[in-house]
């Protein structure tokens, strides 16, 4: 088990002699890698993630910057030099052999004693709920189940630096992956391995890491705990991406601890001494926070009203040039299309300029919208 | 046009992929085929457009015998879950192709693709082959391409399944509102109960080859009438609880006996389970008439603004849902509290049984 940091890791594609900014497909970063947490890197297509995993195992040598495992320079080292373990998109496993021969395989290579790895293989095998099937041959078992195997067999070996997982659960049915991101998530408390997870799923990165990078166009734009991720986006893209809807943005004007939208006047939860009076700034609130009211709040003009089951959210539009954003319907509150109003929690409202969350001076106690 | 299956069945051998199968679909209506993989929804999906002759029951369309009637002399335009273009062509030809298929004036061609490409907002791309676009624009080539061919029924497999949460998001706004303007017979096939929720219309429940249930979709999630309609329409998985009812009281799956409370007091002696999703059963103190069972977390699972935390309660393993995210540790101690008045009581044959009988009547009175 390893610290793995990264130091201006960073990667362009091609011959680099004059680069701008733009050819990156991995923007340099510095990063630690703690022994023994989980991680997940969470962004869209083409953010780059893949990209840094693949610097990580070895499969892409970066254009710049240095790469350490513990105090150890691995940034030029082929991947079997690195001590790592992969799980990969789809399952790689020897047909032919039994579930707990393949489960075994990684430790036989290594030379093992056979106690041992009877002993290692029949822990994982559990873990994953794998046991009846240990003395069964891979071959027609269902893509899931192999798949399962995959995983034991990234998890199987206790001596490595790190393991690597690349959108593990993508052949995985649906019904499914509620149970095995759980799985994954005990196996990482029960292993005390540090652990990477690409992913392009929220629902996966923040039940599986303790922090989640936050990639988009080839930069971390945060890195941070779920609960960060969602209270506190320290970029707009981090506000849309986490949260499903995301987070809402509307074009205003900073007037003292307020913000004017449309005319209209938001209550702000801090001071922003840093903004001149005026400043153009977006307001970021998150569906959850911007609540259905009957009495209080901002008028608006309510849509249309999506019924998840669960909960109601009204698609509402505020003000003279009609900012659309959506609002949380309280439960058994009675509301139809038409005008409507919303309050927002003052704490819970951000300020972004340049995308980039600007920091208050909060108050002590959130006033009410 | 309207498009009926009156008692349709498909059997590949001794196996019966589909059994029994009436529906009535209308012009222009949203109809949402819910269930897990495997569930028969493609197989389904395949009868109603011709590539499959079903081996029992009729299909009529307008009142005319349509059974067997190959795919080429109906009027269907289908998508799938995996996106499927022609590589070599362009975007363009792509969404074209079915018109030059049709043997369409130029004119009315160049009209209709530039339509579709801007409601697909696509028109940057028209120029470029398909491999040279992201998942999310290959995808809605391929549902221009159904678009501009103003079938009569279109019919979407899973169609946004394969793409980024987020462009799904942006993609299922548009979807119905784009098709509704033909007046296509719409048929969406998902494995996900919110999703069946945002399309709205009517939703059949499919689970192995059969219809479970079928109506308007919030009907549908609030009164499932069946254990199999309401484990199809729950994600996360619905909770489950064995129970025996002997008098005033009730003996729990694990041996706990309670006395027979609220609407579970109206149920005559015998064998039931209690069907219940994450939001009705929550952790600490919720306030209100609950019901307290001790366990153990297993794991939390943060989705957003929502934590699934996943008890171990003896009897089981429930999905106790809790607002914010909350950090429960594997292992430790909580109590699952369970809204009795939002469990859905199922008899053993597995139908929905109304605990006191007005209940239900009233309730179906009510517009969904």
């Amino acid at each position: 088990m390893a610290q793995i940091t990264l130091e201006g890791i960073g990667h362009a594609y091609g011959s680099g002699a004059a680069r701008s900014g733009t050819d990156y497909a991995l923007k340099p970063l510095h990063h630690v890698w703690e022994a023994g947490r989980a991680y997940a890197l969470l962004g869209p297509s083409g953010c780059g993630k893949t990209t840094l995993l693949n610097i990580i195992s070895g499969l892409v040598i970066p254009s710049e910057g240095r790469l350490l495992f513990d105090d150890r320079d691995v940034t030029r080292l082929p991947t079997e030099q690195r001590n790592i373990a992969q799980v990969f998109q789809f399952p790689v496993i020897y047909d032919t052999m039994t579930v707990a021969e393949n489960l075994a395989f990684p430790l036989k290579n290594r030379g093992m004693a056979k106690p041992l790895i009877d002993r290692r293989v029949g822990e994982i095998a559990a873990m994953l709920d794998l046991t009846p099937h240990l003395g069964r041959r891979a071959r027609g078992l269902t893509a899931d189940a192999k798949q399962k195997i995959s995983l034991g067999r990234g998890l199987v070996r206790s001596d490595v630096s790190a393991v690597l997982f690349d959108e593990p659960l993508t052949v995985i049915d649906p019904a499914l992956k509620w149970e095995l991101r759980s799985k994954l998530k005990v196996v990482h408390r029960a292993l005390d391995l540090l652990m990477i997870y690409v992913t392009h799923d929220q629902v996966e990165a923040l039940t599986f890491a303790d922090k989640v990078v936050v990639m988009n166009d080839g930069r971390a734009v945060q890195i941070g705990t779920p609960a960060e991720l969602f209270e506190t986006p320290e970029h707009t893209f981090v506000g849309y991406f986490i949260g499903s809807p995301g987070m809402n943005l509307l074009r205003g004007e900073i007037a003292g601890t307020e913000v004017r939208v449309d005319g209209q006047v938001i209550p702000l939860g801090a001071a922003y001494p840093g903004l001149r009076p005026g400043q153009e700034v977006k307001v970021g609130i998150r569906p959850d926070y911007a609540v259905l009211s009957e009495t209080g709040g901002l008028p608006v003009d309510i849509r249309r009203i999506d019924d998840l089951g669960r909960k109601r959210l009204a698609h509402v539009a505020l003000g003279e040039n009609r900012q659309t954003l959506v609002a949380t319907v309280p439960h058994g509150m009675s509301v139809e299309t038409g005008p409507g109003r919303v309050s927002f929690d003052p704490a819970r409202t951000h300020l972004y300029v340049d995308e980039r969350r600007v920091h208050g001076d909060s108050f002590s106690r959130g006033r009410a919208a | 046009m309207s498009l009926v299956l009156d008692h349709i069945g498909y059997r590949r051998g001794d196996e019966a992929l589909i059994a029994d199968v009436s529906l009535e679909l209308a012009r222009g209506s949203m109809n949402v085929l819910l269930g897990p993989t495997l569930a028969g929804k493609t197989t389904l999906m395949r009868l109603m457009a011709g590539l499959d002759r079903p081996t029992s029951g009729r299909l009529i369309e307008d009142g005319t015998d349509v059974t067997g009637v190959p795919v080429k002399d109906r009027s269907v335009a289908m998508v799938y879950q995996q996106f499927v273009n022609y590589p070599t062509l362009s975007v363009y030809e792509n969404i074209a192709s079915p018109l030059r298929v049709q043997r369409l004036p130029r004119s009315e061609i160049e009209a209709r693709v530039a339509r579709a490409a801007k409601l697909m907002r696509l028109e940057p791309m028209l120029q470029r082959t398909p491999g040279q676009l992201s998942g999310g624009q290959q995808q809605r080539t391929a549902l221009a391409r159904a678009l501009v061919k103003q079938a009569r029924l279109v019919l979407l497999d899973e169609p946004l399944a394969n793409l980024d949460y987020k462009l799904r998001e942006e993609l299922r706004e548009e979807l119905p509102r784009l098709f509704a303007e033909t007046g296509a017979i719409l048929v969406y096939a998902t494995t996900e109960p919110t999703e069946a929720l945002l399309l709205r219309g009517r939703t059949a429940t499919l689970w192995q080859g059969r219809i479970t249930q079928l109506g308007p979709t919030a009907q549908v999630y609030r009164e499932p009438e069946s254990l199999d309609a309401a484990r199809v329409f729950s994600d996360p998985p619905l909770n489950e609880l064995a129970l025996r009812k002997s008098g005033t009281e009730m003996m729990l799956a694990g041996g706990r006996v309670i006395p027979a409370v609220g609407a579970l007091s109206g149920l005559p002696d015998g064998e039931f389970r209690l069907g219940f999703r994450s939001d009705a059963v929550t952790l600490g103190d919720a306030g209100g008439d609950r019901l307290g069972f001790p366990g153990v977390v297993a794991v939390t699972e943060i989705s957003g603004s929502e934590s699934f935390v996943h008890v171990d309660v003896g009897a089981g393993t429930w999905v106790c849902l809790v607002e914010g995210l909350h950090g429960y540790e594997p292992g430790d101690r909580a109590e699952a509290r369970l809204d009795l008045s939002r469990a859905f009581v199922f008899a053993a044959d597995g139908r929905r049984v109304s605990a006191d009988a007005p209940a239900p009547a009233l309730r179906q009175s009510v517009p969904a």
